[in-house]
């Protein structure tokens, strides 16, 4: 394994791929290199990029890494998340099919992953993955996944910089847009913006950011609508505060990206700046050793129980003879039933 | 550890514009618990054995309508072993005629299926060239 490691670093992208396996599959050498490569990470820029299925998040990556590439020359990493199927554990990665624009370029690495029982969102080993690829030398992680479930707070752990993809016409825009995305999107894109309903989804989205983001009002005096108290009347107030803005963009003809690009590359200037970035940093890394501690713990629990004990504390809470609590103080102090 | 999951690249190569089959058996494998990267229509040999590396797949699935079959199987098999990939398994399906199927065994396709095949039998081949025979 420390052969593959050397031989990643070095730039080959067979071992790359190879120990991105081992890493989802959560293999001893996936660990020993994941420990080894940890020193590596920490400077890649993550990205996000989550959103109701349909809304074209796939072909705005394609058109974003496309830019990217062009204007900056950056190396990016692309993963690709969508769902395994609760039934058979199987999955269809279909990302690809949208972004073959990136093919041929040594400069793009596109991942796909299932995401392996995790309820919507993103697989349990993404953490390990980005970790991967910014060990690696990609300046650059953008990890794309559907927005069920737990996926917006996923992503917003993880990543730096979240992106909430919309698009018009996806019935009742109002009710359509989840409540609480506001809390994790810092660039919120409206993608096919040439639909019909473009004003009313984004009449809602700034709704929506102005009951979110109190420091701006906008009331309506005399018929003219009048701004109180907007950070760009306070510098400093500016300077501290990022508002997530709204724009529009058509993944199909490249409207819009440059923009959304330049976005991006704010934020993160912002985030250094404000030392946004250095506490984001710390939580991600709070949220994976609080998992890693919780995974560790329940599967030596489980290890350590006898099949047939957990079989005979089952039967009774069927029964009724037990109730679940204390079925769990039974199996954890070991007392006989 | 997490169990291994096969996971799979099913390809168009070249200029077919049909992909329902390529698209049923792709359903097929996921159906057996298999992980499917499905890559789209018009895919060039150099695009698939990239996608085939950057996925870091078990197996390549390539369905070709077009009769090029001939000319696509042995650059693809090629770009993979140059890539260090030679033991990906490749598996063929489309409109290929017998006298073809030993010619393209001969040069490392393990399995050719026509129209009308079961996809039960590409879902058990698939397992058992990716694990071995005991996977049957």
């Amino acid at each position: 394994m420390m052969i593959l490691v050397q031989d990643l670093l070095a730039g080959n992208r067979l071992a790359l791929s190879r120990l991105l396996t081992q890493v989802e599959n959560d293999t001893p050498d996936g660990r020993s290199a994941l420990n080894e490569l940890f020193i590596h990470t920490g400077k890649a820029h993550l990205i996000g990029i989550t959103g109701p299925p349909g809304v074209g998040k796939s072909s705005l990556v394609n058109q974003l890494a496309i830019h990217i590439r062009k204007q900056t020359g950056k190396i990016i990493a692309i993963i690709a998340v969508d769902p395994t199927s609760p039934f058979t554990g199987g999955a269809v990665l279909g990302d690809r099919v949208r972004m073959r624009d990136l093919a041929g370029d040594s400069g793009i690495f596109i991942r796909s992953m299932a995401s392996r029982g995790m309820l919507g969102g993103l697989a349990h080993a993404t953490s390990a993955i980005t970790q991967v690829f910014d060990a690696a030398g990609f300046d650059m992680v953008l990890i794309e996944t559907v927005g069920a479930g737990q996926a917006e707070v996923d992503i917003a752990r993880l990543a730096h910089t979240t992106l909430v993809v919309e698009a018009p016409g996806m019935g009742d825009d109002i009710q359509a847009i989840k409540a609480g995305i506001l809390e994790i999107a810092d660039i919120l894109v409206i993608n096919k913006a040439d639909r019909p309903g473009l004003e009313h989804t984004e009449r809602a989205l700034r709704g929506m950011l102005e009951l979110a983001h109190p420091v701006r009002h906008v009331f309506q005096h005399h018929g003219r609508t009048e701004i109180v108290e907007s950070p760009k009347d306070n510098q400093e107030l500016l300077e501290s505060t990022w508002i997530p803005p709204i724009l529009k963009t058509i993944a199909n003809d490249g409207s819009g990206v440059p923009e959304l690009a330049e976005s991006i590359s704010a934020h993160a200037q912002y985030l250094t700046q404000s030392g946004d970035w250095n506490r984001r940093e710390r939580s991600r890394l709070e949220t994976e050793l609080e998992s890693l501690i919780q995974d560790t713990l329940t599967s030596q629990f489980r290890a350590n129980l006898p099949e047939e004990k957990y079989a005979r504390v089952m039967a009774q809470i069927i029964d009724r003879k037990l109730s679940p609590w204390e079925a769990v103080l039974a199996l954890m102090n070991g007392r006989q039933h | 550890m997490t169990e291994k999951k096969i996971r799979v690249l099913v390809a168009k190569p070249g200029l077919d514009g049909h992909d329902r089959g390529a698209k049923v058996v792709a359903r097929a494998l996921r159906d057996a618990g298999m992980e499917v990267i499905y890559t789209g229509l018009r895919q060039t040999p150099e695009m698939i054995a990239e996608a085939a590396l950057q996925e870091d797949v078990d197996a390549v699935g390539l369905s070709i309508l077009s009769g090029a079959h001939m000319a696509l199987a042995p650059r693809i098999l090629d770009l993979l072993k140059t890539n260090g990939q030679g033991d990906v398994k490749v598996f063929l399906g489309g409109i290929i005629p017998d006298e073809d199927v030993p010619g393209l065994k001969a040069m490392g396709v393990t399995g050719i299926y026509g129209p009308g095949t079961s996809t039960q039998d590409i879902v058990r081949d698939v397992r058992i060239a990716v694990l071995g025979e005991l996977a049957a």
